[in-house]
């Protein structure tokens, strides 16, 4: 029989599939870029290993080619400050001393932490590192192949793998709404401020913005706003 | 050297920051109030992903047709992976035929 920890593991790694080739594929094309603008073979697989944070390696590359070197270093800093909001929520749901609980906070990055989400708005912690553990293989090996055989971007999106991310979210986007009107109502918000933002800022600066959405929970709970919930996680 | 020591401090930061909810809240419960606000992450940070993801300067519609597939698909019941798939599938086809 299978602990409930190991079942928790077991399908994070399977929903941590789709996640994981996306993220080889965005690997690539970092692993590519970083060699062409002469950062050599280990520094960006050294990176990918131990950052495991496409936004921000992404802004470093690109902002310490234009930007002094403080400038780079804060915008990677705050492209991953949603990672503190994360972090913030996720608490309550890790186990263990103080150090195991660091440790698995580790894990979140945004396809984990929103795969480990439950009903019960709660997080499946062993869940969130099984979807972590292929996307950092991913990312780590796709960065490797990237400095060393830098692949055509052209033959990556034939395949439509530029797909994968925006498809796996949906689907979880699918399962938060129907949860309650206010999850709604933040999926509406969050959706339209990132939007406003692209017109005038990065996306990942965009993405940041969403997350204003949820100051709407400031607000207490109506009693009618709940409804009953009907998800499709169990059935995966 | 400039780059190295660039690498160790967004890495050091990184972890800080995914390290900050169990290294300042301990084992405490969050407020009523910061609870709302944390339910409410997943759904605001998904749109945003999914807008940010698709649109940019330009809006590529094979991609729309992909997603749109897979979220279909998710509604009638297809496993999440399987869904998914189907969608990158079909912006591929799609590609392929258009081209």
């Amino acid at each position: 029989m299978m602990s409930p920890d190991r079942h928790s593991f077991t399908r994070g790694l399977r929903l941590g599939i789709g996640p994981a080739l996306a993220t080889g594929v965005l690997a690539l094309n970092f692993g590519a870029e970083a060699r062409a603008r002469g950062w050599g073979t280990v520094v960006p697989v050294v990176f990918s290993a131990f950052a495991f944070s496409g936004s921000a390696q992404f802004t470093l590359l690109s902002s310490l080619s234009g930007a002094t070197v403080l400038a780079a270093i804060v915008a990677s800093m705050v492209i991953n400050v949603r990672y503190l909001v994360m972090s913030v929520a996720i608490a309550p749901s890790l186990r263990g001393s103080r150090l195991a609980r660091m440790l698995q906070a580790q894990a979140i990055v945004d396809a984990s932490f929103l795969a480990a989400h439950d009903e019960d708005d709660r997080y499946d912690v062993w869940r969130m590192i099984g979807v972590s553990v292929p996307q950092w293989i991913f990312w780590t090996a796709g960065t490797a192949v990237g400095v060393l055989a830098a692949p055509s971007p052209d033959l990556m999106h034939k395949l439509g793998l530029d797909v994968a991310f925006p498809a796996f979210f949906i689907i979880l986007l699918i399962d938060e709404v129907r949860r309650s009107r206010r999850a709604l109502v933040a999926c509406l918000l969050g959706g339209t401020i990132a939007a406003g933002l692209l017109f005038v800022t990065s996306p990942s600066y965009a993405l940041l913005g969403a997350a204003a959405a949820t100051l709407i929970g400031l607000r207490r709970r109506r009693p009618h706003e709940a409804v009953p919930v009907c998800t499709d996680r169990q059935r995966q | 050297m400039k780059l190295y020591l660039c690498v160790l401090i967004v890495s050091a930061s990184n972890w800080l920051m995914k390290a900050a909810g169990p290294l300042v809240l301990g084992k405490r419960d969050l407020p009523p109030a910061l609870v709302r606000v944390t339910q409410l992450t997943a759904p605001a940070l998904l749109a945003g992903l999914i807008v940010t993801d698709l649109g940019g300067r330009t809006v590529d519609w094979t991609q729309l047709v992909g997603v749109g597939v897979a979220g279909v698909l998710n509604l009638v019941r297809m496993p999440m992976v399987a869904a998914a798939a189907a969608g990158v599938a079909t912006t591929a086809l799609v590609r392929l035929v258009s081209a």
